[in-house]
């Protein structure tokens, strides 16, 4: 009877311990992130890392290989089957801001036997691995839900105080 | 002979006569892959997520009009839009018949290898410059619009904003202010998504093979626009087969001025043909002003030619 308890206490504690992806133990993680890469026309995004750290757990899902837990994307694997922690982990670290700059697309160019070739820009990077988890996890979707728009922004998308005069429809056709 | 066939046969009889008296393009149909640096966009549908923030960039770097909706206002998937003189990209929203996932298509024009609007201009209004756009100047058009006939995917728009300058109207891939300075268009550097890549347009098609190749199951096995009319700069990637998109799946790998020629050897240039054009171009007219009545970017204007 005591070694079934036991058992149990022990499943539990392994069950508790598990729930901390066991690669952020004791490491010196950033619990909050401001994103301000898209300050011109929207209000910063408050990043809530330890929320989503303890929601995802699985460090992988967002930082592929750098934060040296398995990798199961058969394409990775080919490479990163045994990758270790690297020292950059950031987004911003590998996923450039400019992706499409003349000087990116020189690099590119002279890099042609970088594997990564087709490797997201930042902004596509947090957007499509955002919201390809919240579509999946029912996560937040629309853009304002995470991107409230400043004054510049409402201007930039004839939208709230700059939103068209006309009611819609009575404007078609041609240019007057 | 139905009036669209009737208006294109116009408009080739047209372009004959012009060319007659001076022959200054060169043609190498089907052979011409485009400037070997130009560049290119490649789309990826699959990562869309019908923002319209590429219709307001584009609203802000052309100086386009305001727009009749805001740019965020979802209410404009309700109908297929088209781009116009007033907005040179818009983003229509597709229901996949396997009922999956609704699939945002962004158009505008995909500045072709062989234009036909450049070909069917006979007038040279058209170029298409060593970076891969294809732009064009107002200064010198006639405002005769056989170019609108002649795209295939039924681009340029059509200002009426003054009767004595009608100008065409369409996307210049950001050509004076950004692309012929190394930087990619608006739209491009907007998207969250990162949909639209830009670079070569052969790095670009290397790039989609590999996308489908690392993701069988996610794409259809096919780029859209490296073969169709002769090959676009602008390139398209789809989860669902294209016709299901919007696109026309028809238009052989030809650039379009391969007909013209056919055409071009078995029609004796003949000055008869002017009343039949001017005919044309009446009707024309006549046309586009039941569209302005019933709304230019209704949806009985759809994506492809009929
Ligand atoms: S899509 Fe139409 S307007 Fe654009 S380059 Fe091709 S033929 Fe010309
Ligand atoms: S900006 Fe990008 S994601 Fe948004 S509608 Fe345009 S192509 Fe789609």
């Amino acid at each position: 009877m005591y070694a079934v308890r036991n058992w149990l206490i022990g499943g539990v504690l392994i069950g508790a311990l598990a729930s901390a992806p066991s690669i952020c133990l004791g490491k010196n993680l950033p619990d909050s992130i401001a994103l301000d890469s898209l300050a011109q026309l929207y209000e910063k995004v408050k990043f809530n890392h330890a929320k989503h750290i303890s929601m995802v757990k699985d460090c992988a899902e967002c930082h592929h290989h750098t934060t040296g837990t398995l990798v199961e994307d058969a394409n990775c694997v080919r490479c990163h089957k045994n990758s270790n922690e690297t020292k950059i982990v950031a987004c911003k670290g590998c996923h450039s801001a400019q992706p499409f700059s003349a000087e990116a697309l020189r690099e590119k160019e002279n890099n042609r036997r970088l594997y990564h070739q087709d490797k997201p820009g930042l902004k596509g990077a947090y957007h499509q691995n955002c919201i390809g988890c919240h579509a999946k996890s029912g996560g937040p979707t629309g853009c304002k839900e995470c991107h409230p728009l400043k004054k510049v922004g409402e201007a930039f998308y004839n939208t709230g105080e700059y939103a068209p005069r006309q009611t819609p429809g009575t404007e078609k056709g041609h240019g007057h | 002979m139905k009036r669209r066939d009737f208006l294109k046969a116009c408009m080739i009889c047209g372009a004959a006569t012009t060319l007659g008296v001076t022959p200054k393009k060169s043609w190498g149909a089907g052979s011409f892959e485009g400037y070997p640096d130009g560049m290119g966009v490649l789309v990826d549908l699959t990562r869309c997520v019908g923002c319209r923030s590429c219709e307001a960039a584009c609203n802000k770097e052309q100086k386009l009009p305001t727009p009749d909706r805001p740019f965020d206002d979802p209410s404009v998937f309700h109908e297929k839009r088209r781009p116009t003189e007033r907005a040179y990209t818009v983003v229509n929203k597709y229901e996949p018949k396997d009922g999956g996932s609704p699939v945002y298509r962004k158009i505008q024009c995909n500045h072709c290898n062989e234009p036909a609007c450049l070909t069917s201009c006979f007038v040279n209004a058209y170029t298409k410059t060593k970076e891969g756009a294809v732009v064009y100047n107002s200064k010198v058009c006639v405002g005769c619009r056989n170019c609108m006939i002649a795209c295939p995917f039924n681009v340029p728009g059509y200002s009426y904003s003054s009767a004595f300058n009608p100008v065409v109207k369409k996307c210049i891939f950001c050509y004076e202010t950004r692309l012929k300075n190394g930087k990619p268009p608006a739209c491009v550097e907007i998207c969250p998504q990162e949909v639209l890549t830009f670079g070569h347009r052969r790095e670009l098609i290397k790039i989609g093979h590999e996308r489908i190749r690392e993701t069988p199951d996610k794409y259809v096995d096919h780029i859209y626009g490296e073969k169709e009319v002769g090959g676009t700069g602008w390139l398209y990637l789809s989860s669902v087969p294209f016709d299901q998109v919007g696109f026309d799946a028809t238009l052989g790998n030809d650039p379009i001025i391969s007909n013209v020629k056919e055409f071009l050897g078995t029609v004796p240039m003949v000055l008869s043909i002017w009343p039949a054009l001017f005919t044309g171009f009446h009707l024309l007219s006549t046309r586009n002003k039941n569209h302005s009545d019933h709304g230019h970017d209704h949806s009985e204007q759809e994506d492809h030619k009929p």
